[in-house]
């Protein structure tokens, strides 16, 4: 019974599957809305938010936090928020579904856990401060930047993924 | 005709439970293709494990002729479509640090926050190191300024830069994509297994 569950919960979509249903939702978000969708809108905003509650001034007299904030409302009242919430709701039905739910921090055998947590950490870090460079992260600039045949979406596409491959062998330890 | 929310077909006030909806879908797409695991994403680097290429590309795809279509038949009038803004060498320096990021830290923002909603702590991580990168690029605003203001291009698109025709693009884009699926599936059959 025990391995039969271990079996299912790593039974996913068939990848062309889950692509042609994400282009079909990226198509909707694009006719309900106008815009793509997002991920790394969220967490700026929620940055901004705190850096306001602490410190108030602070934020104002900062070009970049003062950009996203307004008067009468508070930054968190943005769509990517909304979204964000329900990119949450979503993933956790999905992962409930398939016996996916659990606090565990995933690994390669070869490495410790620590050595994961500081690489996550760091990751983040970079992720997040080039999301902000480029105005966007691999669902805000990337792909619904190609939907509509942004050069700059495809640029940052390339950017990432060529990156990627390029650096891949130092970090081969964490993975293979 | 589409865009709905901006041509006021459905009020502004139904934006935000549109969102949460569209953002249910999207959340359950990623998650039930698997990107709520960091070794199944970073296998697109090394060779084991191609999904992210296979979902990220199909959906491009898919929603690159479905606007077309859509404009075609008179639903969706693309031009009133937000353009992704070109800034040269931000979205160079921004998608190569992102590149970094990724190898790293295993996520991308969007996949991370999947894998949060199914406890996983190194996720966790990651948002919260997302969130110091967005402050750090703040408090250095000044810095950064140069590279996220300068070499600004307009909302254009690749027919704008690269002078093709949309239709033959969008022909030639998918005739790339499946040639690059038949290849992925061929390196995956070489590579040594990775069970995770």
């Amino acid at each position: 019974m025990k391995t039969e569950k271990q079996k299912n919960s790593h039974m996913y979509w068939n990848p062309y599957f889950g692509g042609f249903l994400l282009g079909i939702l990226i198509l909707f978000t694009f006719y309900m809305t106008g815009r793509g969708l997002g991920a790394s809108g969220a967490m700026k905003s929620s940055v901004v938010t705190i850096v306001d509650t602490v410190t108030h001034s602070h934020a104002e007299a900062n070009e970049y936090y003062s950009k996203f904030i307004k008067d009468n409302e508070s930054p968190m009242n943005n769509w990517l928020v909304f979204e964000t919430l329900g990119v949450l709701i979503g993933a956790f039905i999905s992962g409930g579904l398939s016996n996916r739910i659990g606090w565990r921090v995933q690994h390669s055998p070869k490495i410790t856990r620590k050595r994961r947590l500081v690489f996550a950490l760091g990751g983040g870090i970079l992720f997040g401060l080039g999301a902000q460079i480029a105005r966007g992260c691999t669902s805000g600039a990337a792909l619904s930047g190609m939907a509509v045949l942004s050069t700059g979406g495809f640029i940052t596409m390339l950017g990432i993924f060529g990156t990627g491959y390029l650096v891949a062998y130092f970090f081969r330890k964490n993975w293979i | 005709m589409g865009p709905l929310i901006p041509n006021g077909v459905i009020p502004y006030e139904w934006s935000n439970i549109i969102a949460i909806i569209i953002g249910i879908a999207f959340g359950f797409i990623l998650e039930a293709s698997g990107f709520s695991s960091s070794r199944k994403l970073a296998g697109v680097f090394y060779g084991y494990d191609f999904a992210v290429l296979k979902v990220f590309f199909t959906a491009a795809l898919v929603s690159l002729i479905g606007i077309l279509y859509m404009d075609y038949l008179g639903y969706l009038d693309m031009s009133a479509l937000y353009v992704h803004p070109t800034y040269l060498w931000g979205a160079i320096i921004g998608g190569a640090i992102m590149g970094v990021g990724f190898v790293a830290g295993g996520f991308c923002p969007g996949t991370a926050l999947t894998s949060v909603a199914i406890g996983k702590i190194d996720a966790i991580i990651y948002v919260v190191g997302i969130m110091v990168g967005v402050f750090i690029f703040s408090e250095l605003f000044t810095l950064f300024q140069p590279i996220y203001e300068g070499s600004f291009m307009g909302n254009i698109t690749l027919m704008d830069s690269l002078g093709v025709n949309r239709y033959w693009f969008v022909f030639l884009f998918t005739a790339l994509a499946i040639v690059i699926f038949k290849l992925s599936d061929m390196i995956r059959k070489r590579t040594k297994k990775i069970f995770y």
